[in-house]
């Protein structure tokens, strides 16, 4: 049997997104920008998808930039907004916890002569409001916070986080990367005074290689990839359409039955966190309840060490993550769990279980059973 | 200019006696193992005690060809050739100076021409060759000088079917061609040295096999491709491998139940090096090889090597012993294995280690408490030869 829970890596796509893909690989293969019919059609699919997403977001089909997923988005948001707003301030704000595609762009932008301010979060992983009140100045340009923790789950109040940066200063724009809330969570910009939201496709049962950023509007944006001038010069190079096609559709999908399968993925998140806690000598990281993403569960199991257990559970069939994939490469303590305040000890020693809405019973049950047959052997031949 | 032939020198199997002609063919196939992963076509041949390389389809990358003629074990110097027709004596001079002028942009040099008449038909002598050619030459670039004891450029003119021209002499790496000595069992870890030794080995026509511990769930898929992986950059020099992996979980464990948990290591390197003869015997092999270096690690003090020494009865080759790190480090970034090496898997040597592994075994000791495992290793190990999964790596 086979288990896939690390949906926080990536998502198997949804068999009609692919269908789609392929047509218009084999079929409506035109360039949008070509003058024939072929590139008229593929023209049509790119729209349709702004529609698509403009209505799940509720904003503009202008706001949406078609990227190469949710890296370039962050990229595009951050050093795009503090380029062409830095005559109002060099001033930045964001959480110790965000993604590298965050936290490495802000870093970047440290040496562009940007001062940063890192938000610490509580021992559930979500930021203080005081503490954003606290760090918001005058020349604060930008706030980016993350709606989902990759890692440990946590949602970040954004409403709340959105209000507050309104109302201490106006012009701070707020950045949001959504690449592990979005499909998860109903989100709507222009409610939650978000100025800049980054989506993943890959993370929402849709292509990998595409992603968009929302940007609204009035938000003043450089561009930071530079050719043909497609997509109002925001973002050059042929569109990938059979991506942005993809995208669109897997956008509208994923929200089709929102309700009915988040309930079902905090059942099995659930019913995963019950079965684990008589292992013994396991502790849940993050928000273990229904104030946390329905689909990430940080675990960790004392005395073996997280890539021993997931190579017992991988020959099992069952996927997992230690850490996040994307740091998962370049084995090192994960910056979040540090951040949320889990023990050294414990560190190495912790796996990420993701669900989606393929998650299946049977694969929680399968998934249970295995761990209790493998962690009591693997605690046995422990090195500490 | 291209050149479309290579001269391939090699130096110490010059002197094998009788023999001379298996080292010839073993350097022809190593030479044409090299050349079968460069882009083009190229045709090897044997002729008068030298072997030449001539590239026979139109395209091809002389950079590539120069890289991978540098890892041929036994070539002591690879000669970028221009390969003339004999259209009169008149010409030949046009040819030469034609050469010169492309080969060397900076004309203030001293040269001497030296040529090489193995067509004994041909009207001048050697002696006339070198004289007139050097005169023409002097005519053509004033700047130039002939210098007979230390010329900057030696330029070799060979009268033959057709004649050939060249003054290039790029250093091979020297060493024997491999498979003329006999064949090694290599113990493959992920590590930096293993590869090295290895390479070392080989470079004295030893031909390699390897063999590698595997513990799943321990070591990861990862681990074991970065193995496959080194393997794969050795073969760039050793020619064909044959991988044998070896799934160790079990008989760690086994070791880990029954023994003292600081004897552990000592106590794996000897089932290691057991193992590794067994399939060393089996295959022919008449040595191992190891990356061992005299107190790097625990398991490699004097002691330990005698310790894990004992059980094997072939002799176990350790050409880094007296190596240092950065030195072994040196090669391996020489022969591109380093950057594999440091990737950070675990391997198997490091998941149960002792804080404190015992330094100086006692082997009495050991072998007292090897019997605790009398029960059930040598089904254990049976397993682990009926369970090995043999990968056939090569760098073509």
């Amino acid at each position: 049997m086979e288990a896939y829970l690390d949906n926080s890596a990536t998502t198997r796509v949804f068999p009609e997104v692919a269908e789609l893909v392929t047509k218009l690989m084999l079929e409506d293969y035109g360039n949008p920008a070509s003058m024939h019919f072929k590139g008229m059609r593929a023209e049509q699919y790119v729209k349709r998808a702004k529609e698509q997403i403009a209505k799940v977001l509720k904003v503009n089909e202008k706001e949406i930039i078609f990227t190469s997923g949710g890296t370039e988005a962050d990229n595009l948001a951050l050093i795009g907004a503090a380029m062409a707003n830095r005559r109002s301030g060099a001033h930045l704000i964001t959480t110790r916890i965000e993604h590298p595609a965050v936290l490495k762009t802000m870093e970047y932008l440290e040496g562009q002569g940007f001062r940063v301010t890192y938000l610490p979060v509580d021992k559930t992983g979500r930021v203080r409001l005081e503490d954003l009140q606290k760090s918001i100045r005058q020349d604060t340009i930008l706030v980016s916070v993350m709606h989902t923790n990759n890692e440990v789950g946590a949602v970040q109040p954004i409403a709340e986080l959105g209000a507050l940066i309104k109302r201490m200063n106006p012009r701070t724009l707020f950045h949001v990367d959504a690449v592990q809330g979005f499909g998860k969570f109903r989100i709507f910009p222009k409610r939650m005074n978000i100025d800049l939201l980054t989506v993943s496709g890959h993370k929402i049962h849709g292509p990998k290689g595409v992603g968009f950023l929302y940007a609204g509007e009035k938000v003043k944006l450089h561009p930071i990839v530079f050719g043909g001038g497609q997509q109002n010069g925001m973002r050059s190079g042929t569109e990938n359409v059979p991506g942005i096609a993809g995208v669109g559709l897997a956008c509208q999908k994923v929200y089709e039955n929102l309700e009915r399968d988040n309930e079902r993925m905090y059942r099995l998140r659930e019913m995963l966190i019950e079965g684990v806690s008589d292992l013994g000598n396991i502790q849940i990281n993050g928000c273990p309840g229904r104030e946390g993403a329905p689909h990430v569960v940080s675990i960790s199991f004392r005395g073996i060490r997280s890539e021993v257990l997931l190579h017992a559970l991988e020959d099992r069939g069952i996927c997992v993550s230690a850490g996040s994939a994307c740091a998962a490469r370049h084995p090192r303590p994960s910056e979040t769990l540090k951040a949320i305040g889990v023990e050294r000890s414990l560190l190495e020693s912790t796996l990420r279980f993701s669900l989606s809405l393929f998650t299946t019973e049977e694969e929680i049950v399968y998934t249970l059973h295995t761990l209790h047959e493998t962690v009591p052997v693997l605690r046995r031949y422990s090195r500490y | 200019m291209e050149f479309r032939a290579f001269l391939l020198k090699y130096a110490e199997i010059g002197i094998k006696g009788r023999n001379r002609y298996l080292f010839e063919d073993a350097l022809v196939e190593q030479i044409k193992y090299a050349l079968k992963r460069c882009e083009g076509e190229f045709a090897v041949r044997k002729e008068q005690g030298r072997i030449y390389a001539d590239v026979v389809s139109a395209y091809y990358d002389y950079d590539e060809v120069v890289e991978n003629l540098k890892r041929v074990f036994g070539l002591s110097h690879i000669c970028p050739m221009i390969q003339l027709e004999d259209e009169g004596f008149e010409k030949l001079g046009e040819e030469i100076v034609k050469y010169m002028d492309e080969a060397y942009e900076d004309k203030g040099l001293t040269f001497k021409v030296n040529a090489r008449r193995a067509r004994k038909n041909y009207p001048k002598s050697s002696m006339e060759i070198n004289c007139d050619l050097g005169e023409i030459l002097l005519e053509a670039f004033p700047e130039m000088q002939v210098d007979v004891h230390k010329p900057d450029v030696m330029l070799n003119v060979e009268i033959r079917e057709h004649i050939y021209v060249y003054s290039i002499v790029i250093p091979g790496p020297g060493g024997m061609p491999v498979g003329t000595a006999g064949k090694a069992m290599l113990l493959l870890s992920g590590g930096i040295d293993s590869p090295v030794a290895g390479y070392m080995i080989a470079k004295r026509g030893v031909q390699i096999e390897a063999v590698y511990f595997h513990a799943p769930p321990y070591t990861s898929e990862r681990a074991k491709q970065k193995v496959v992986d080194l393997a794969k950059a050795v073969s760039k020099y050793a020619g064909e491998i044959r991988l044998h992996i070896i799934n160790f979980t079990d008989i760690q464990m086994y070791i880990y139940d029954k023994c003292p948990h600081d004897e552990l290591t000592i106590i794996m390197r000897r089932y290691m090096m057991r193992i590794a003869e067994h399939l060393a015997k089996e295959g022919g092999c008449t040595g191992l090889i190891t990356g061992e270096s005299i107190g790097q690690v625990a398991s490699q003090t004097m002691k330990s090597l005698l310790v894990t020494n004992e059980v094997c009865t072939l002799p176990v080759y350790r050409p880094l012993i007296a190596f240092d790190k950065l030195d072994i480090v040196d090669i391996a970034e020489k022969i591109d294995t380093y950057e594999t090496s440091v990737l950070p898997y675990e391997d198997c040597c490091t998941i149960f280690v002792a804080k404190h592994p015992v330094t100086k075994p006692n082997l009495q000791i050991i072998k007292k408490h090897e019997t605790h495992l009398d029960e059930k290793i040598d089904e254990l190990l049976q397993k682990a030869y009926e369970t090995q999964e043999i990968v056939t790596v090569s760098a073509v």
